[in-house]
């Protein structure tokens, strides 16, 4: 089983130009973020609060959640729980049925995403258009989004041009994106006020009042959401904060650390539905209980998915987001994928070289890298490694712990690679030399010099 | 067991032992000395444009000669008795050229206004319309998110809402794209009374 | 005086034995009283990235053995120090594994804060570029990190503008990730290697002759790429240039 990530990962670095543009788009991103950060002298007291929130939050989720259920209904909300994604995508395509509809709105949820709930509610026969910018552009090419805020940001404008010249018929050649954008408004703005039924994601959601929070640039959530007459907010349990308060925190945190922006365009707080709509909230586990029990993981559920991680790892923006093959890409989805199935994820946690900036970035400080690290323990204890990986562990491992054994193992292979470099200067049998030289193996180690100095 | 029930005892078995609140201590960020400049600076920053106003007169002109051009305006700003209705139908909000709205609270730090229901007439209004006006009063303009939450009540009504510029995209190659779905263009009133 | 340790990682040992030579002079010329324990082999490391930790025992034996019982000790690799900080235990000797822990230094820290020199009398009249190798900076704190709002600070610049004649340049990504990340450079080689080179082309557009940094597998990683290239811009551990010219 070699790493998928690792071959996908080769096939993105095919076409080097192409890397290169994509590693700069984002790290522009990253550098807009720190511009943002270090506009705010309390940039690093806010990261605390935020994830001393969180924490609190999750140790007390039980309470959080039943309250938030209470005021949630009070405000005349249906809330919904599911266990996990297939419960998740059962729940609302019963809404959509019973209301009696077969074309529905999305806006950017990745929980959504996790789930499946597109391919699931199409082969219910409902029609689901995406309607954040990106995530459209991707649907129509039948692709997954490859970044959890840029759902499109693998792709150049040529070829949304030639995409949107396929299914909205933009002039072909055209790609500029101000034409492309407005060929998507007109589209989507017909689509918006044609349709019964609206789903959104959601960003907070307050125990003590029983709102949702939801943020976006484009306005896609709010026209979907008040033009229908159902509304549906899908979540994952660990969205929950306790008071109106804490929104000031995470506001202030989450946009800079996303796109560098001091605020979407739209913060928008729902609370009750509006006279005569109906207003659903779907909480979701799907796996969340068994992080939170992992104690070595479960602070990866404060999560608040601004993907600062992504643009600042050096590993994404040289392999895209597609060679994670999972919903969630990045470095957060390398510690969130192996609880949902750590075999088919296996490869995901060894998809970084632990250089801890996503750390650094996170804004509510998750120990990213360290746990990408404890995730690696995991899988191998688990028996999820290469076989030969294995092997070569424990003979290295034997080697290193006999100190004779060391040094005349050091000496031959230098010996060796004197003698007969041709052994290791394989480009198919050994991956370091594909691109790099080797090291010069020198006569004498450190230690045999040092031997000899003191006999002098 | 229900489903609530199932997850909600998995999460309780799940959760570690209860960790402290923590006491947001706000006196670590900055005092703003002028918030007026900053809120400007951040509302053209997010693609608005500021007009300052002395009172509502001219407006009420500007508003008149505009509709005598066929434009279709909404107009939710100065007497409550003279507002507008806003129709319940989405379809017929979509040819809304202009709406103009009252926010209750500015922010300096970010540009951003908060917008109450009521103010809208409906909740589509400030989304649809192809402009979006909003009136602040100077004097409501607090520096930061912290105080923001702290002045308005988020549950007050059904909706609320922070706008901050007009609907933007940048999901094509990053390039800046102004009017996505919603408003092409946001200018904020900030009414200076004198 | 202090009686220092070296530890000497080994793939310094086998194939940068210059690196060791330089480290343990140069302590030897600042006044430390250094102990080489010729028991030494590997911290672990390598093993415990790839998520065998469990396979670590005989490594932390052996480590414990050969490094119990002094002041400092010192390493010239960021990332071998915090492997030992973080990772080393033993069940048999938690108190000697403890004490190990908190005196493993980094050699430019140790050279920093401990011995706080400020006056180095090296010379190294050349154009150098700075790795600043995630290990080192992120994991020990060397340096201030560009994720952070904080002030900027540099151990391994500090010392290096002492040098005389050496001219520091920095990158515009001055802390990316090399790519190199121990099994990652076989396992993960395309990313790994196009890392190296983008690492690579920042340093050679500033023009220097010699790339630098407190982690020599870094280095060697992106020597593996300048080499293939025949590219005129060498690596230097910082320890060599330090210990260049000093008299």
């Amino acid at each position: 089983m070699s790493s998928q990530h690792a071959s996908l990962a080769e096939k993105f670095n095919s076409d080097e130009a192409r890397t290169n543009w994509h590693d700069q788009t984002l790290w522009w991103v990253r550098q807009k973020r720190d511009r943002a950060a270090n506009a705010l002298p309390e940039w690093e007291q806010l990261r605390q609060w935020a994830s001393d929130i969180k924490d609190h939050t999750l140790s007390n989720l039980y309470n959080y959640l039943v309250e938030f259920e209470q005021n949630a209904l009070s405000n005349g909300v249906k809330v919904h729980w599911a266990s996990d994604a297939e419960e998740h995508n059962r729940i609302i395509h019963s809404i959509i049925q019973e209301a009696g509809i077969r074309k529905i709105v999305k806006s950017k949820s990745m929980l959504t995403e996790e789930c499946h709930l597109n391919f699931y509610l199409q082969t219910k026969g409902i029609e689901v258009v995406d309607t954040d910018l990106g995530e459209r552009i991707v649907q129509f090419r039948e692709e997954a989004p490859s970044h959890i805020v840029l759902p499109a940001i693998h792709l150049k404008k040529e070829d949304v041009s030639d995409t949107f010249h396929e299914h909205l018929n933009t002039e072909k050649g055209n790609f500029d994106p101000q034409y492309l954008t407005h060929a998507a408004r007109i589209h989507l703005r017909e689509k918006f006020v044609s349709s019964e039924l609206a789903i959104t994601g959601v960003n907070f959601a307050v125990a003590e009042t029983g709102g949702i929070v939801v943020c976006t640039n484009e306005g896609n959530a709010d026209m979907g959401a008040h033009a229908a007459r159902i509304h549906i907010a899908c979540m994952g349990f660990e969205k929950i904060i306790p008071k109106a308060e804490h929104l000031g925190v995470f506001t202030r945190l989450l946009a800079r650390s996303a796109t560098g922006q001091p605020i979407t365009t739209y913060t928008s707080h729902f609370h009750c539905p509006r006279p005569g709509q109906e207003m659903h909230i779907v909480l979701v586990d799907n796996g969340r209980s068994r992080q939170l029990g992992r104690e070595d993981f479960r602070n990866s559920l404060k999560c608040i998915r601004c993907a600062a991680c992504f643009n600042t790892c050096p590993v994404y923006r040289r392999s895209g987001g597609h060679s994670y093959h999972t919903a969630v890409a990045g470095p957060i989805g390398s510690i969130l994928n192996p609880n949902l199935d750590m075999k088919a994820n296996a490869d995901l946690p060894f998809a970084s070289t632990l250089c801890g900036s996503c750390t650094n970035v996170c804004p509510v400080k998750i120990n990213i890298h360290e746990q990408l690290w404890k995730w690696r323990q995991v899988i191998s204890a688990e028996g999820l490694t290469e076989p030969s990986k294995k092997i070569g562990m424990q003979l290295m491992a034997w080697i290193l712990a006999k100190p004779a054994v060391y040094r005349m193992a050091g000496s031959t292979a230098r010996w060796v690679l004197r003698n007969f470099p041709s052994v290791a200067k394989s480009k198919r049998w050994n991956p370091w030399y594909k691109q790099r030289e080797l090291p010069d193996a020198p006569e004498e180690s450190f230690q045999e010099w040092y031997k000899k100095r003191q006999r002098s | 067991m229900s489903n609530r029930d199932h997850i909600l005892s998995a999460i309780k078995a799940s959760q570690p032992a209860l960790r402290p609140l923590p006491i947001l201590d706000y006196s670590v960020v900055p005092v703003m000395a002028d918030l007026l400049t900053s809120f400007a600076h951040f509302v053209n920053m997010v693609g608005g444009q500021v007009r300052l106003l002395d009172d509502l007169s001219m407006l009420n002109e500007e508003l008149e000669a505009e509709q005598k051009q066929g434009r279709l305006l909404i107009n939710r700003i100065g007497d409550p008795a003279k507002m507008d209705e806003v129709s319940q139908n989405a379809v017929a909000l979509e040819a809304v050229d202009r709406a103009y709205i009252k926010g209750s609270i500015g922010v300096a730090e970010n540009g951003a206004i908060w917008v109450n229901e009521t103010a809208m007439g409906n909740r589509i209004l400030p989304f649809i319309c192809q402009e979006l006006v909003i009136l602040i009063e100077a004097d409501k303009l607090v520096a930061t998110m912290h105080d923001a939450y702290r002045e308005i009540q988020i549950n007050q009504e059904g909706f609320g809402v922070f706008i901050a510029g007009p609907s933007k995209t940048a999901d094509i190659e990053q390039s800046l794209v102004i009017g996505a779905h919603g408003p092409v263009a946001l200018t904020v009133l900030v009414l200076t009374h004198g | 005086m202090y009686t220092v340790g070296l530890f000497v990682p080994c793939y310094v040992d086998q194939f940068y034995p210059q690196v060791a030579i330089a480290s343990l002079q140069l302590l030897e010329k600042l006044g430390c009283k250094v102990v080489v324990p010729m028991n030494q082999t590997c911290c672990g490391q390598p093993m415990a990235n790839s998520g065998f930790a469990s396979l670590s025992y005989g490594c932390d034996q052996n480590f414990i053995q050969n490094f119990d019982g002094l002041d400092f000790i010192v390493c010239p690799s960021g990332s071998c120090t915090l492997h030992i900080k973080e990772h080393l235990h033993s069940t048999q000797y938690p108190n000697k594994a403890d004490s190990i822990r908190r005196k493993v230094v980094e050699l430019t820290e140790f050279l920093t804060d401990i011995l706080q020199v400020n006056q180095l009398k090296g010379k190294f009249p050349h154009k150098v570029g700075l790795h600043n190798s995630c290990h080192g900076q992120r994991g020990l704190n060397l340096s201030s990190m560009s994720e952070l709002v904080a002030p900027y600070f540099s151990k391994p610049a500090s010392l290096l503008q002492q040098i005389s004649g050496l001219e520091l340049v920095l990158p515009d990504r001055s802390d990316e990730c090399c790519g190199f990340g121990g099994t990652f450079c076989v396992f993960e080689e395309a990313v790994s290697v196009k890392m190296g080179k983008d690492r690579i082309r920042e340093h050679e557009e500033n023009q220097v002759e010699f790339i630098t940094g407190g982690d020599m597998s870094c280095l060697m990683h992106l020597q593996g790429i300048l080499k293939r290239k025949n590219s005129k811009v060498q690596v230097i551990h910082i320890a060599e240039i330090l210990n260049a010219g000093y008299e």
